[in-house]
């Protein structure tokens, strides 16, 4: 195999694995965009990156956890929110990051997403949403739009998808945030903000695929980021109720929860712990 | 801090030993779901783990709970969950995970009787070949099986020890019948209780391949959050961890996965012996069925029925190799347990046909009472 | 640059300048760069790079003010910009 020889160096690519690259996102991918934004994030939060943890799922997203160049952990299908929970249970010191996408994280894995939003696991969530199973081949998935066509609904998708920060808010997750792939520096700072930040952080990206989802709605890539460009309007702290993904009107796009309640470390060592142990080594 | 072992003598049942035997181990993570009969251990260790630094979390499914103790073991902490039949099925994806990234832990079995919900209080032995082949695909694995819950104590550290050794998941089948027998046990000294950690890698952490065997076929683990930039999946992968979807990598991970398993026979198989010497009956069985058959051999020989058993500690990998020596020189075998015939199977395979195979089994809900051992015996031979 | 309004510090406001480095064989010709750039620097070039794909090229090298938005909005880590500090780039316009 002949090794494809790089004239210069990435910025980023101190944090990939360059004999990785190019990875196996189609053309026009989304998640290219959204991992890139997670890695300059990680970068510029300053969080230490050796202990800084990705886990993933399966699915396109869910390759992600290959090429960051940190430890990394490609778990099953919908189970990296439990996986993630058990690390950082284990050690507390971990900054654990979930990227992965719609199909794995509230389908198969939503209901791991919701107790761990409840519980308020000290987890960042990226969720890449595409509004279909891309891996697959274009599955209709929990956040397909109504009456979108995929290879499981050809005549039209005849379930309404979730509202993804809706139901994030409503399990318990501190922070809450819905940007796409074109609205890129805020996106960055939002993935800054919820690494730093103590609890369940959720943050949902919008992103094109343009060969399973796209193709069969007659999408091209750059008419997907054209609708981000034109439908979507930022309004930061708007009620979760009203975040309905609708790209025939608009789409509401922004950070809509950042509040302040104890982890699930926390709890754990103030209800279970016994006291002597809290004000010996460990009180520190 | 209170101790992790609790050296002395209790009384208490073996789902309890069971999470005695797990601390003394050095298990430090228990994340399960209720489940009867196996409810007790994680009740024991929710109490337990946080008063010796531990973390207990009861998860929302079995599926979550699987996930959650292989991410603590790729933490760096001993991690283990307990279950019966319907969450042991809800668990085996997981355990393939844990099987193919080469993960540290174990995972109890306190058997009832199914399929499906079955007899949910009472005990069976119907997830042998489950725990053979559970998951899906080719591999290998480890399973124990106790016959007391004094056992189930020092089995629950063999099964830590054999994990890390050889960074696998273990399973530890008991079942309802031990493990809600109350019965004393002794709890030695600290320092007598021999425990084993998985291997660390050594030299230079950007050259470290993370499933590169050493000389005993089994690669070092690197822990998350230690510099190694370690990329774990459950894809085909090669010796750096990273996924390749080619026919030789298949093999070669093949080969390395059961490798570390076939390569050790030598040191993860157990048995034990009793009044086999001279015997003609050879009774094969495991947990408690072996614990009746004890007596089944004695009360034979006082019949004078030259009987004798041979016990299974580790019932997978099974001792194929004892059995193909005895079918040399017995004139038969017959397997004891609480099944309609899965061990038995085994027997029957490497006996090879040159001895007959009897089974004396049943579907579960209650041991097997020696009486009807000879009873078979008599009928058979 | 024409302004609407010329700003009262505009003599001392420097503009910044970037220049493009493309690692052409990552590219997988999404036409990202190109359609995004707001000051229209990339077009795409008639060569193809290793895997068939046209990577962009730079057509307007003076116009780049180093935003980095086609090194962020690239899903292939395939183009960044750096900061031109040659003598001529100090220059407003």
């Amino acid at each position: 195999m002949k090794k494809i020889k790089q004239q210069i160096n990435h910025p980023l690519d101190g944090l990939l694995r360059t004999d990785r690259i190019p990875h196996i996102w189609c053309p026009g991918c989304g998640i290219g965009t959204a991992f890139s934004s997670c890695l300059i994030a990680m970068r510029e939060s300053g969080i230490d990156l050796q202990k800084t943890v990705m886990v993933s799922g399966i699915g396109c997203s869910g390759r992600g956890a290959g090429y960051v160049n940190l430890d990394s952990y490609h778990t099953t299908h919908g189970r990296a929110i439990p996986f993630a929970t058990g690390m950082k249970l284990a050690n507390p010191d971990l900054n654990m990051v979930v990227f992965s996408g719609d199909g794995d994280l509230f389908a198969i894995g939503g209901n791991h997403f919701i107790h761990a939003a409840r519980r308020n696991v000290d987890l960042t969530i990226v969720c890449v949403n595409n509004f279909n199973y891309g891996m697959t081949g274009g599955q209709v998935a929990a956040t397909t739009p109504y009456l979108s066509k995929t290879t499981t609904t050809p005549m039209g998708n005849p379930e309404t998808p979730f509202n993804l920060p809706l139901l994030a808010y409503a399990s318990g997750a501190v922070y809450v945030a819905r940007w796409t792939i074109l609205h890129t520096r805020e996106l960055t700072e939002s993935i800054k903000e919820a690494l730093l930040k103590r609890g369940f952080s959720f943050i949902e990206v919008l992103a094109p695929c343009p060969v399973n989802y796209g193709r069969r709605n007659k999408e091209k890539p750059l008419e997907t980021l054209k609708l981000y460009q034109e439908k979507t309007i930022i309004k930061n702290g708007a009620n979760p109720t009203e975040l309905d993904i609708d790209f025939e009107n608009r789409v509401i796009l922004g950070k809509f929860v950042d509040i302040n309640r104890e982890t699930c470390t926390e709890m754990y060592d103030k209800t279970c712990r016994p006291q002597d142990i809290l004000t010996g080594e460990e009180a520190a | 801090m209170k101790p992790a072992v609790l050296t002395g003598e209790h009384f208490m049942t073996g789902d309890d030993a069971c999470a005695e035997g797990a601390l003394a181990a050095g298990c430090r993570f228990f994340a399960g779901y209720p489940i009867t009969p196996a409810t007790e251990v994680a009740e024991h260790m929710s109490a337990r783990l946080p008063e010796v630094g531990g973390t207990f979390i009861q998860m929302e499914d079995e599926i979550a709970a699987m996930a959650a103790v292989i991410g603590a073991s790729c933490a760096g902490v001993k991690s283990m969950t307990a279950t019966s039949g319907p969450g042991f099925s809800l668990m085996m994806e997981n355990i393939g995970l844990a099987i193919c990234t080469e993960t540290p832990c174990v995972i109890a079995n306190v058997q009832r009787a199914g399929p499906s919900t079955g007899l949910p209080t009472q005990g069976a032995q119907g997830d042998m070949m489950q725990a053979r082949w559970g998951s899906h695909g080719h591999y290998e694995i480890i399973a124990l099986a106790p016959s007391s819950p004094q056992e189930i104590f020092y089995q629950t550290i063999t099964a830590f020890n054999l994990s890390e050794t050889y960074r696998l998941p273990v399973l530890l089948m008991t079942d309802e019948i031990v493990g809600h027998l109350s019965e004393r046990i002794i709890i030695p000294e600290e320092k007598e209780i021999k425990t084993v950690s998985r291997p660390k890698p050594k030299g230079r952490k950007d050259r470290f391949k993370p499933f590169k065997p050493e000389k005993n076929y089994v690669a070092p683990m690197a822990i998350a959050g230690d510099g190694y930039n370690i990329h774990v999946t459950g894809l085909t992968h090669d010796e750096k961890g990273y996924p390749v979807m080619t026919v030789e990598a298949q093999d070669e991970m093949m080969a390395r996965l059961m490798g570390k398993v076939q390569q050790n026979l030598h040191d993860i198989i157990r048995t034990e012996d009793y009044r086999l010497d001279d015997a003609e009956i050879a009774i094969v069985s495991y947990g408690v069925s072996a614990r009746t058959s004890f007596a089944a051999v004695d009360e034979a020989r006082e019949q004078g029925i030259k009987a004798g058993l041979l016990r299974l500690i580790t019932v997978w990998p099974f001792p194929g190799d004892q059995i193909r020596r005895l079918a040399e020189r017995v004139k038969g075998f017959v397997t004891v347990e609480i099944n309609l015939g899965q061990i038995h199977l085994e027997v029957e395979r490497h006996a090879a046909g040159k001895v007959p195979t009897f089974l004396v089994g049943h579907p579960g809900g209650t041991i097997i009472p020696p009486e009807r051992v000879i009873e078979i015996i008599k009928e058979a031979f | 640059m024409t302004f609407w309004r010329v700003p009262l510090d505009a003599e001392e406001i420097q503009i910044s300048r970037g220049i493009v480095h493309i690692l052409e064989d990552r590219c997988k010709g999404c036409g990202y760069c190109i359609e995004f750039c707001p000051r229209d620097v990339l077009e795409f070039a008639t060569k193809f790079n290793q895997k068939g794909y046209h990577p962009p090229t730079v057509k307007k090298p003076d116009e780049c003010v180093n935003c980095h938005y086609c090194e962020i909005l690239c899903p292939e880590f395939a183009i960044y910009s750096v900061e031109d500090t040659s003598e001529d780039s100090m220059e407003e316009h």
